[in-house]
């Protein structure tokens, strides 16, 4: 065991943790977060996709002692503090971008973070861009949609 | 965050929420003599209050017996509820599958949950419509009719006094029975049924809320892993536990036969243990030899159990001159995106699970006789999980967790299924064969048809028999039986006007495990159909779209063709890609579908990419608008994913489909767009939609691929390349 501080969504949080311990496990047993979820613990499926300084990341595979010093952005921190869900969030509900709903959590993480990268993104770009979320309900027609419609440019 | 998690758990059920207000109502309505045209279930319970409940906030809370598989179910549920009490949506919250607090509807299969869940529900609505208005009456001193409902409130028409459902209920239950006749909302007069409503789920989901399996969490809630063995038929000969405290702080390792447990307070320190015991057990090895036979003559030398689904009355001439093809299928997994998880607690002699199972009373059946404690004394309640599309690993992991319950009591235990473990130990969708063979008449026309199945069972659920835990364990309670049932020839006949049809259904008792999946035999048979109809169309020299309309008598099923015509005849020929096509009546008797692929083959490395999809539904009555065309659009995928990619490989016991590299599904690179027509019949019988996208894709994708380049697929999956 040892002490991890972590800054998750804007706060920080004292852990006395096994560091080896995946961030997944400490975001959602530890800190009680339920948007990270769990598909596979490999780096195959991108369920646990998180936001590491901007950038989309496995959580499952991470070990909590490397997420230290960095700011960590879960589907729970991306609406403003007033609620406003990110325009990502919006444009998946708009689209109703989901069955389940389980990958639902990668794939708006995985957006946002393609997003943050560069928002001239055509069809092949975003495609690439998430080539790492499964989704096993077919919704992926969908997210491409809800993708097209956050991009900033692509506003009516 | 605090009261959102106190509202799920107590969704929940962990806080048992009890009704002991008295009921001293008025006299139940009169009751009717003709009830055979209810569903079955609302027949059994046809208690009002065990379907819906009002509740002090307004809201209106409705009980299902069916379990909410991402297919949308509890927004249609929430549809009709809200279109008989001319409620909002919102204003309507579903409960799903709970031995402790909803009707006993069996299991929640893609096709029948919508059909009569959703039918019970509004008639239940409908009945409270009459109760709160003939309520309201007598309290207004005012006849039915010059009153009118809103917002949860009855008013008079021409305005002044209103009362809401709660103050009319004065807090008491409903009370009348669910009989006929009953008045329903008359269609033309919907503002809800029928239109895209969005699902109040969504909101949930994009936040990252909890309502998953997964994310039940209870005070003092442990953690469970298993360790399973590396084929079917392994035994554990020893687990060296020594070392193991040094690598985790263990609470218990639990062993029956060759199931093995391990319990931590911490979920990672669990999967430590788990890593060291799979590697400390010692396993009776498996044979690993790999039969030189291909899959279909493996199929084909199994011993069979046959049955005649269909026989001709005219003899099948054998000396003609026959059409002949042979098709394959291999198994496939659900693959969920979650592994299974569970959470049980056995205390006071009291069982609780927590499953994402399909049925919460078949599952106790299941648990109790396993577990030998008595029905009333367990207490199943489902909870979302991932999409399933069928019997995965859920049952599994509920009865694996009980069984840990009751060996260490007191507290919830959460029993989470690894990556490795829901590839390797599902039960799949089984591996089929199908020999078709028809005669053409000199008109074009196909004089005689006969088709010769084979199939593993397609539903093994009901005897505790059909878990793995039960091959495991010291002492099984009962073995497996070989079910035979419907599913294997399900859409194996022809739905097209052939008089003389010989169908031939032989079951096998294969290799590996297998269960429901979406559709069941129906994706392999219409691959087999719809792949044949194209090639007898061909050799009639007859157009694929009028050689299948020549052959169909149904209005509806000639529109849903006629519509797809009309969409893809116009489109651009695209170079080295072309449109194949595909018909199917569900069953021979629900839904009707047809589907159009555009397909593009490159021409020198074979490599094939699925473009667009096209699909024209006619599923009777439609609820949500948007969650057919969701669950369409989703199913093409999935299917185009089973098409092209997806076979579970195996040397004899041993599954070698391990996780997503050793058994690859679609990702987005090969993700083809999609775009569905739906014909809405607000008058017809409303039809499952779930399935109904399966069945058509991969016949519409080979045909596409054999106009892109000649070749003909008989095997699937296709490959991510053609295999020339
Ligand atoms: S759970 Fe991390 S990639 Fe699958
Ligand atoms: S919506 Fe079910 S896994 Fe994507």
């Amino acid at each position: 065991m040892s002490n991890v501080v972590l800054n998750v969504n804007g706060q920080t949080h004292r852990l006395d943790i096994d560091p080896a311990t995946p961030l997944l496990y400490v975001l959602r047993n530890q800190l009680y977060l339920n948007g990270p979820k769990f598909g596979c613990g490999m780096q195959q499926c991108g369920a646990c996709m998180v936001l590491i300084d901007g950038k989309a990341q496995y959580s499952c595979t991470m070990p909590v002692s490397l997420a230290e010093k960095k700011l960590i952005t879960t589907l729970e921190g991306l609406a403003s503090t007033q609620g406003k869900l990110h325009p990502v969030q919006q444009s998946f509900l708009d689209e109703q971008a989901a069955q389940c709903g389980y990958c639902l959590n990668g794939m708006v993480i995985s957006a946002v973070g393609l997003l943050n990268t560069s928002v001239h993104l055509d069809d092949a770009a975003i495609k690439k861009g998430m080539q790492r979320v499964l989704c096993r309900c077919g919704s992926q027609a969908r997210v491409m949609r809800a993708i097209k419609r956050a991009i900033p440019t692509n506003k009516k | 965050m605090t009261t959102n998690r106190r509202s799920f758990i107590k969704a929940a059920g962990s806080l048992t929420v009890m009704f002991s207000l008295e009921y001293t109502g008025l006299l139940a309505s009169a009751l009717t003599m003709n009830n055979l045209e209810l569903p079955e279930v609302l027949r059994r319970n046809p208690s009002l209050s065990a379907w819906l409940q009002v509740l002090t906030n307004g809201s209106v809370r409705v009980f299902t017996g069916k379990v909410e598989l991402g297919q949308g179910l509890c927004g249609a549920i929430a549809q009709v509820t809200a279109e008989e009490l001319d409620l909002k949506a919102d204003k309507v919250e579903v409960v799903i599958a709970d031995t402790r607090r909803t009707p006993n509807e069996g299991f929640t299969g893609g096709s029948f949950s919508t059909e009569n869940s959703v039918l019970s529900i509004r008639y239940a609505a409908a009945a409270a419509r009459r109760e709160l208005l003939d309520l309201a009456a007598a309290v207004l001193m005012a006849p039915a009719e010059e009153l009118q409902m809103a917002d949860g409130k009855v008013s008079f028409k021409s305005g002044g006094r209103s009362l809401s459902f709660f103050e009319l209920l004065e807090g008491k239950k409903l009370k009348s029975e669910i009989r006929l006749p009953l008045q329903l909302k008359p269609k033309e007069q919907y503002r809800i049924s029928g239109k895209s409503v969005h699902r109040e789920d969504f909101k949930q989901m994009v936040v990252g809320a909890e309502m998953y399996i997964q994310d039940l969490r209870f005070p003092g809630m442990v953690h469970a892993r298993t360790i399973s063995p590396p084929s079917y038929d392994a035994r554990l000969i020893s687990l060296d536990e020594a070392g193991l405290n040094k690598v985790a702080p263990v609470l218990t390792v639990i062993k029956d036969g060759s199931f093995i447990a391990v319990i931590c307070e911490d979920e990672y320190q669990t999967v430590k243990a788990q890593q060291h015991l799979s590697a400390q057990a010692k396993w009776s090895v498996s044979q690993k030899t790999t039969s030189a036979k291909s899959m279909p003559e493996l199929l084909k030398s199994l011993t069979v159990i046959t049955s005649k689904v269909k026989t001709a009355s005219i003899v099948f001439p054998e000396e003609a001159k026959t059409i002949k093809a042979a098709y394959y299928k291999p198994y496939v997994m659900h693959g969920a995106i979650a592994p299974s998880c569970a959470v049980a607690r056995y205390k006071d002699g009291l069982l609780e699970i927590w499953t994402h199972s399909q049925g919460a009373y078949p599952l106790r059946d299941t648990i109790s006789s396993l577990v030998k404690i008595p029905t009333p004394q367990i207490h199943v309640t489902c909870i979302r999980g991932s999409g399933c599309y069928g019997h995965n690993g859920s049952d599994d992991a509920a009865a694996e967790a009980a069984l840990i319950a009751v060996a260490f009591p007191g507290r919830h235990i959460r029993l989470q299924w690894s990556r490795e473990q829901e590839h390797s130990w599902e039960p799949y969708g089984t591996a089929m064969y199908m020999e078709l063979e028809a005669i053409l008449a000199m008109d074009g026309r196909i004089a005689h048809f006969r088709n010769s199945v084979w199939s593993d069972a397609h539903y093994i659920r009901g005897n505790p028999g059909y878990l793995n835990l039960e091959g495991l364990r010291a002492n099984p309670v009962v073995q497996k039986a070989n079910p035979a049932g419907s599913g294997g020839y399900r859409n194996a006949d022809l739905y097209y006007a052939v008089s003389n049809q010989t169908v031939t259904a032989n079951f096998f008792n294969g290799p590996l495990r297998t269960s429901n999946l979406r559709s069941l035999g129906s994706y392999a048979n219409l691959f087999a159909v719809e792949s044949f109809m194209d090639e007898l169309a061909a050799q009639a020299g007859i157009d694929p779209f009028d050689f299948r309309i020549m052959h169909l008598e149904d209005k509806r099923a000639i529109e849903v063709l006629e519509r797809l015509k009309r969409t893809v005849i116009t489109l651009p020929k695209e170079k080295n890609a072309a449109i194949g096509i595909a018909f199917s009546r569900y069953k021979n008797s629900a839904a009707y579908i047809a589907v159009a692929a555009q397909v593009k083959v490159h021409p020198s490395t074979f490599k094939i990419t699925p473009v667009k999809l096209w699909a024209v539904v006619d599923v009777g009555e439609v609820i949500s608008l948007d969650s057919v065309i969701n669950q369409i659009e989703g199913g093409m995928i999935q299917a185009t994913s089973w098409t092209l990619f997806e076979e579970v490989r195996f040397e004899q016991k041993t599954v070698n489909s391990r996780n997503w590299a050793s058994y690859p599904i679609i990702r987005f690179n090969d993700i083809p767009e999609v775009e569905v027509e739906v014909i809405s019949r607000p008058n017809e019988k409303l039809q499952g939609v779930g399935e109904i996208a399966m069945c058509v894709t991969p016949g519409a994708i080979a045909n596409a691929i054999n106009r892109a380049c000649g070749k003909r697929i008989r095997n699937l999956p296709v490959g991510e390349q053609l295999k020339l």
